[in-house]
């Protein structure tokens, strides 16, 4: 693959003065997926499901079409992929309906403090009111999750594992696979957050064997507003649906109603079609240029910008080792926020804060971390520019008495 | 170019590596405020003691970055020994300033001036507002 030529694909690289490494907040569209966004506006922009007319009938089909390059996108089933808000939404699903309706007090739940917060609120909101237990997989000296700390926490109590796949702040891949063999052992089920890994790297349901499974679409080169969720089908036929209203309905009664089949009574309400469709092209474009060649890029990049920062003085790295394109660090004895605005002064973008992620922030015992993160569109060239920022950062906090 | 210099090499660095005012008093004749801006992890308190109209103490404690604790000190400096009225007028007009917004320049906001330099990097401007705001809501717990 070649990045000179991907940046062509987006727009917002058009100003070429612009060093982009947030992705792992929200990755940049590339104008294919725009323009197939824009195509359902201009020439097909109606409702789905409800209309007995053509154009109807050919915006249900894309929207449909899009479920379907999703399944295939991660070996799933058509009627296994819900589209949602985001991975949030999907993450609040699971712990909604499956998780207020099979899990009781005495019952353990195992999350980790590498949890986004979406992963881990939910379910201290299930523990709350079920009375069931919140469980921490103990994090090793990097801050990984691994499977003996994993063994240790695992239980016949434990009904539910709700964890990453990859970490927003550290970057690493959690062996999902082996702690979803074992959790299977003891009859729990697995709800994976991909939200890092979906855009990075190839991800098989089958192979995993994984019970839920939620990515959103604006990480991955796709629009903001849409996210998937994917469940073994047995599950989400059991779980009721908790958003009520319109389309999700089977027969209605003045005291009853019945529901439509999974996915359609998880989504009430016009469903975000653009940004479905939207999704779709987006996986296609990034299936054109192949997800393994993408995460072999990201590391690349990122192991030529750690290697630099290891031989600066003054650098905090809390990640060194990760295996997937993001960098957290600190300019030691410099707030963040103090740091990110001189990058910004060079428009350099990245994060600086918590990442929607208190308790590792909390783990590494800091205010809060900057993180840079790599994707397909970045170069060595993004990487050379964000290494001098960097320098000349560092050289200016240390001349004003930082 | 990067324009942080002048920023941070006025009165931003002194008030940072030399906060007045700093630590918190527990006495129930100084309002207590507690401002947190989540996204990045500052962290303020701020107490005022009001006596016959006069700011006659103000005090601060909290985390963040240079720009969130510096003001914070600036703000306590400025205040202390006004009357409650001047006081809020200064942090009404320094509040009004830093958000863009008209405000009257004939009111002296002192060495608070310089944040006037934070304007140029919009999403700073709510580190040099909290210790303000907080020192705005301690005076309103003292009507």
């Amino acid at each position: 693959m070649n990045p000179t030529t991907i940046r062509k694909d987006f727009p917002v690289l058009d100003d070429e003065t612009l060093v982009y490494l947030d992705t792992a907040a929200s990755s940049l569209k590339p104008r294919q997926v725009l323009d197939a966004m824009d195509e359902y506006y201009q020439k097909y922009g109606v409702n789905v499901h409800r209309g007995v007319y053509n154009l109807s009938y050919v915006a249900t089909t894309k929207y449909e079409d899009a479920r379907t390059t999703v399944s295939n996108f991660i070996n799933a089933a058509f009627n296994e992929v819900v589209f949602t808000r985001g991975a949030s939404s999907a993450l609040n699903l699971v712990a909604s309906s499956y998780g207020l309706n099979n899990v009781k007090a005495g019952d353990e739940i195992i999350v980790s403090e590498l949890e986004h917060h979406s992963q881990v609120l939910p379910w201290q909101n299930v523990s709350r009111i079920t009375g069931a237990k919140l469980i921490y997989v103990p994090l090793d000296e990097d801050g990984r999750i691994t499977v003996d700390n994993f063994r240790s926490v695992l239980s016949d109590k434990t009904k539910v594992v709700a964890l990453n796949y990859v970490s927003n702040v550290m970057g690493y891949v959690a062996p999902i696979k082996d702690i979803i063999r074992l959790a299977h052992e003891v009859g729990a089920i697995v709800s994976v957050d991909a939200a890092q890994a979906a855009p990075h790297m190839a991800i098989d349901v089958k192979d995993l064997d994984c019970d839920f499974l939620a990515f959103s679409g604006h990480k991955m080169c796709g629009p903001t507003g849409i996210g998937v969720l994917y469940g073994k089908r047995h599950l989400l036929e059991a779980m009721p649906p908790i958003e009520f209203g319109g389309d999700m309905n089977d027969n209605v009664d003045k005291f009853d109603a019945s529901w439509k089949e999974a996915p359609y009574k998880f989504e009430t309400g016009t469903p975000p079609i653009a940004e479905a469709i939207g999704l779709g092209r987006a996986i296609d474009y990034l299936q054109g240029i192949g997800l393994d060649a993408i995460h072999e890029h990201e590391v690349e990049l990122r192991d030529y910008t750690v290697k630099r920062m290891k031989a600066m003085a003054d650098i905090e790295l809390y990640n060194p080792n990760a295996e997937t394109g993001i960098i957290s660090f600190n300019i030691i004895g410099v707030h963040p926020h103090d740091a990110i605005t001189y990058f910004d002064g060079d428009n350099v973008c990245m994060r600086a804060g918590h990442h929607c992620a208190q308790l590792v922030v909390k783990w590494l015992d800091v205010p809060a971390t900057l993180r840079a993160s790599f994707y397909l569109y970045n170069t060595k060239e993004d990487c050379d520019k964000f290494l001098a920022t960097l320098e000349r950062a560092i050289a200016f906090f240390r001349e004003v008495g930082f | 170019m990067n324009n942080m210099d002048n920023l941070y090499r006025q009165v931003i660095m002194d008030h940072y590596k030399n906060p007045r005012n700093k630590g918190l008093i527990q006495d129930p004749s100084y309002k207590t405020i507690h401002i947190k801006n989540p996204t990045c992890g500052d962290d303020i308190t701020v107490q005022s003691k009001v006596e016959d109209g006069i700011v006659k103490d103000v005090r601060h404690d909290g985390s963040g970055c240079s720009i969130c604790c510096s003001s914070a000190s600036v703000m306590s400096e400025t205040v202390k020994g006004k009357s409650v009225q001047e006081a809020s007028v200064v942090a009404e007009n320094y509040l009004n300033m830093l958000a863009n917004k008209p405000y009257d320049e004939t009111v002296d906001l002192e060495e608070a001036i310089v944040y006037q330099g934070v304007r140029q990097f919009p999403a700073r401007i709510k580190c040099a507002s909290i210790a303000w705001k907080a020192f705005e809501g301690t005076l309103k717990e003292s009507e």
